[in-house]
């Protein structure tokens, strides 16, 4: 549906810019997920078809008429192995924040200015 | 003033980038070629009801696969930078005086008390029911909604539970490790076993399909998908138990 | 009907991550990115995707929490530890219980 396309479209914009503004790691860390939440539904959305079920093959989807009944299954396939990946890159992530705060007590980003011009 | 100025220009320079692309998203008709040949052949090639375990686990196997070895990576990525040391002793067992609290709010640190009663036996009573409820998740995987990811993750919230509940609870990495490593393995194996037997590299039909819509269908599908939530549920087990924080004298166990 | 819905989970979603960026307290910006993935698993059961809103409701609202929850604290006792040593230095990160916002604006370095 293109509300909920829109709704993640939003989302992402969200997290954008507070990945962008904020100067708390773990503020921009909150923000990638936000992020990643917000391709998620649009990728789900894209997927789907008004009036259709879901695709599993039960009583409730003959196997015969199953290509005029389910919705896409292939998005949610994708969308399932990014969820995954997503929780594995924010703890990966939030260790990496760990060991800078370990390193100079400061989740500030200004702090960290070795990588600046 | 000026870098939010950049920012608001950015952001926008994106969306309007994107909105084009999203105003094409109209509701569909009809299904995608792809997933009508997925759908009209899906169920009697190879033998398993849910769709979309069908899509993850055969035709689009290799990308799991993938998935596997990222989510491998980043655990591993994890236990490396969290090494135990000096520091990662809970407030109290130390022996160099109270003073380093002093400064920090003390009502915000404080060391962890043992779990009351109620707590402890709740726990061990539910920890074997949420096991079971996440390898039954993972085992009817072609059949209901859900596959190896959400039961790998059932029994790693489990594990949290005990973690949780009782804070002198350690973790036997032995044995979390082996089960890991030899899930990933046998995965690897059946999916060459796919080549030698059958039509190509994680091919399900090693096994006889079976009935349809019984436990023992699909052929090698609940097996690997079996693989896949013991990996990803002693994985995220790892990860979880890699964060947290002990009690000093369970040092040794790391 | 599920419009209504839809749109009212929508800007639930939008208001929480709205809070989760800018609010004062950081543990309640963590609890509300995880409110973000419950109601994000609940369209997606409306979208009749049910595999894809369980591993969301799962991961995102579950396991996500819990592990910016295990950061937070370890953070918290590092800091507890080097408290006495970064006292004297610039920008006491202050994790926002009842310190301020986190977003090192100017208030927060204290001794500065």
């Amino acid at each position: 549906m293109s509300l909920v396309s829109f709704i993640g479209f939003a989302l992402i914009l969200v997290g954008l810019w507070g990945m962008l503004t904020r100067k708390n790691i773990i503020r921009i860390i909150i923000g990638f997920s936000i992020i990643d939440t917000g391709i998620h539904l649009v990728m789900v959305s894209i997927g789907y078809l008004p009036g259709r079920t879901a695709p599993i093959i039960n009583s409730a989807v003959d196997k015969a008429q199953a290509a005029s009944q389910i919705v896409d299954p292939i998005p949610s396939a994708l969308v399932l192995t990014a969820i995954v990946i997503g929780l594995a890159i924010t703890a990966l992530m939030l260790t990496y924040a760990v060991r800078m705060y370990r390193e100079r007590t400061s989740l500030n980003i200004d702090d960290y200015k070795e990588l600046k011009w | 003033m000026i870098k939010k100025f950049f920012t608001i220009i950015t952001v926008l320079l994106f969306a309007l980038m994107v909105l084009p692309l999203l105003r094409q998203i109209v509701p569909f008709e009809e299904l995608a070629p792809v997933a009508v040949a997925y759908a009209e052949q899906g169920p009697d090639q190879l033998g398993a009801a849910n769709l979309v375990t069908s899509v993850i686990v055969t035709y689009r196997g290799l990308d799991t696969l993938g998935e596997v070895t990222v989510l491998f990576i980043a655990t591993a990525g994890v236990g490396f930078l969290l090494r135990r040391d000096e520091e990662d002793q809970l407030p109290g067992e130390k022996n160099t005086g109270e003073s380093t609290f002093e400064t920090a709010g003390e009502s915000a640190l404080h060391s962890p008390r043992e779990a009351s009663e109620l707590l402890g036996s709740g726990s061990m009573l539910l920890f074997p029911l949420l096991m079971l409820f996440g390898v039954y998740i993972f085992m009817h995987g072609h059949l209901t909604p859900g596959g190896g990811f959400q039961g790998g993750v059932v029994i790693a919230s489990s594990m949290l539970l005990l973690m949780l509940a009782r804070v002198s609870f350690h973790l036997n990495h032995l044995i979390i490790s082996l089960v890991e490593s030899l899930s990933g393995f046998f995965y690897v194996a059946i999916g060459v076993l796919g080549l030698v037997l059958a039509a190509g590299f994680l091919d399900n039909r090693i096994l006889p399909l079976g009935e349809f819509g019984t436990l023992f269908s699909a052929g090698a599908i609940p097996i690997i998908y079996s693989l896949v939530g013991l990996k990803v549920g002693t994985e995220l087990t790892n990860v979880l138990g890699t964060m947290r924080l002990t009690r000093a004298q369970q040092e040794e166990d790391v | 009907m599920s419009i209504v819905i839809i749109g009212t989970f929508g800007a639930m979603m939008i208001g929480a991550a709205i809070f989760a960026l800018y609010s004062q307290n950081i543990l309640s910006a963590i609890i509300s990115s995880g409110v973000i993935s419950l109601l994000a698993s609940i369209i997606y059961i409306l979208l009749a995707a049910p595999d894809v809103a369980m591993t969301e409701a799962a991961i995102g609202s579950g396991l996500t929490t819990v592990v910016f929850l295990l950061a937070l604290r370890r953070i918290q006792v590092i800091q507890a530890e080097k408290g006495g040593a970064a006292k004297a230095g610039k920008s006491a990160s202050g994790l926002g219980y009842g310190l301020g916002s986190g977003d090192g604006s100017a208030e927060e370095a204290i001794d500065d």
